[in-house]
């Protein structure tokens, strides 16, 4: 829970985003942002609110630590507890479309 | 070392190993306060690279293990009552209170959901309105604007059957009770970056100057925490004692302004136990007066209860520093991930956990029998 997931925004109105989390797509607040964000931006996440629009040149370095923490944990008998969390949070419940 | 080898950045992360090693001209001992990164250094295996120049505590960075005992208690009252629906993060429902865990609870038939969200237990709440929906507001100051941002909303709409059962705590008041502890060790902090990212770390700035020790806001991956290092040994080293951001990608000194301001609307501190540690005097969050109608230890009477923690669990011990999690006697045989004594067993922020998992995966790479972890 203590993890930010970052997700790309697909979907835009007011106070809420669409954003792409490796294919699933949820409905995030968008309250608390610290900076305006666009359709294309990708956002860091905290439990259904955006909270940092990741700066252009940092996102290819933070997709990189997520997808090397998800594929990792795929792998045979390598458990890791953070791609757990991570997954996990993806998977709560069922993807979420519907305006909170 | 087999793990650091097949980390894809090895060729970066032994000169900055090679170089914490170097600079620093006796042992020091550091304290990370962010699950994420003791799982970071256990299953990287940091700390045995470090070895003979850094010893690597592992603070109390895991808000799941830290939540007091008397609140999972007061959350499986509150699951068990009939007009009940329970909401929580997952990783809640396997912590053990005095008797049980939540999941148990469901088991007999307590209505206890899973939610990624707060938000989520707020629409519950607006579906259900002949229900009582209660959600457990738990976690560092990373889930704290969320929830703070539920309450918030439920005032908004009007959902008088939603409550939250508050048990945030921050981690600045529990760095500073470390730093008072007669016998403390930690000669230097690595700050968790994504509390900070929230947060900031302005709070962190008087903690430093006032206890003399090094504070590094750090990310959570191999590099990032052997950068985090780094810094601190040179600050102790040369004789400083600042606070220094590794985690530039993520972290601003003023943190998410907006998130800081609905926390400071919503709630206000408090004196607060930590499970395993106990009080630390201003480090937890509970609702503000104007929000008591969303409270839920108010709404369902809920007073000081009594609760009864395992004698066997030395999770004190370990969220000091006293205790490494495998020379606990009950590590990996009568406590296991599938029958925690403790909190740091189940929650994957735990240090327990980390150790348990990295020993299941070395032994099931010597190609002994699956499960064994001695």
């Amino acid at each position: 829970m203590c993890l930010g997931v970052p997700g790309l925004v697909v979907e835009l109105d007011d106070l809420t985003a669409v954003v792409d989390f490796w294919g699933v797509r949820r409905r995030v607040r968008l309250d608390l942002v610290d900076e305006p964000v666009a359709i294309g931006d990708y956002v860091l996440n905290h439990v259904g609110f955006a909270i940092r629009r990741i700066p252009v040149e940092d996102v290819q370095a933070t997709l990189a630590v997520y997808e090397q923490l998800l594929q990792e944990s795929t792998e045979g008998t390598r458990e890791d507890l953070m791609a757990a969390d991570v997954r996990s949070e993806l998977a709560a419940g069922a993807p979420r479309e519907s305006k909170p | 070392m087999k793990y650091l080898s097949e980390y894809r950045d090895a060729a970066i992360a032994r000169p900055l190993i090679e170089r914490i090693k170097r600079e620093a001209t006796r042992p020091w001992t550091l304290m990370e306060v962010c699950g994420g990164q003791t799982h970071t250094i256990v299953r990287q295996g940091l700390d045995e690279l470090l070895e003979g120049a850094i010893e690597m505590i592992h603070g109390p960075g895991c808000p799941v293990c830290v939540t007091p005992l008397e609140q999972i208690d007061k959350a499986l009252m509150l699951a068990a009552r009939p007009e009940v629906i329970f909401t929580s993060f997952g990783d809640m429902l396997r912590v053990p209170g005095s008797d049980c865990d939540l999941q148990q609870v469901r088991a007999r038939g307590g209505n206890v959901r899973v939610v990624y969200s707060p938000l989520d237990a707020l629409e519950i709440a607006r579906r259900h309105p002949d229900r009582e929906v209660v959600f457990f507001a738990v976690g560092f100051e990373t889930t704290a604007p969320a929830n703070a941002m539920a309450v918030w909303r439920a005032r908004e709409l009007g959902v008088p059957n939603f409550s939250v059962l508050v048990s945030h705590v921050t981690v600045p008041p529990a760095i500073s009770a470390i730093m008072q502890a007669p016998d403390n060790r930690v000669q230097a902090f690595l700050a968790a970056g994504h509390v900070c990212a929230v947060m900031g770390w302005t709070e962190y700035e008087p903690l430093a100057m006032r206890h003399r020790v090094p504070i590094v806001v750090t990310g959570f991956e191999p590099l990032d925490i052997l950068e985090g290092i780094l810094m601190a040994v040179e600050q102790l080293e040369t004789g400083r004692h600042t606070v220094e951001n590794q985690y530039v990608r993520s972290v601003r000194r003023e943190g998410t302004p907006a998130a800081r301001t609905r926390v400071q609307e919503v709630f206000e501190l408090v004196d607060r136990k930590w499970r395993g540690i106990g009080e630390i005097p201003m480090s937890g969050l509970r609702l503000r007066p104007a929000f008591a109608a969303f409270d839920a230890e108010l709404k369902f009477g809920l007073g000081d209860i009594h609760v009864n923690e395992s004698p066997e669990c030395h999770a004190g011990e370990v969220l000091t520093g006293k205790l490494k999690p495998p020379r606990c006697p009950a590590f990996g045989t009568r406590c296991t991930p599938e029958h925690p004594l403790g909190a740091l067993m189940v929650s994957s922020e735990g240090a327990c956990a980390a150790y348990y998992h990295l020993a299941k995966y070395r032994a099931a790479s010597a190609a002994e029998p699956a499960g064994a972890v001695s």
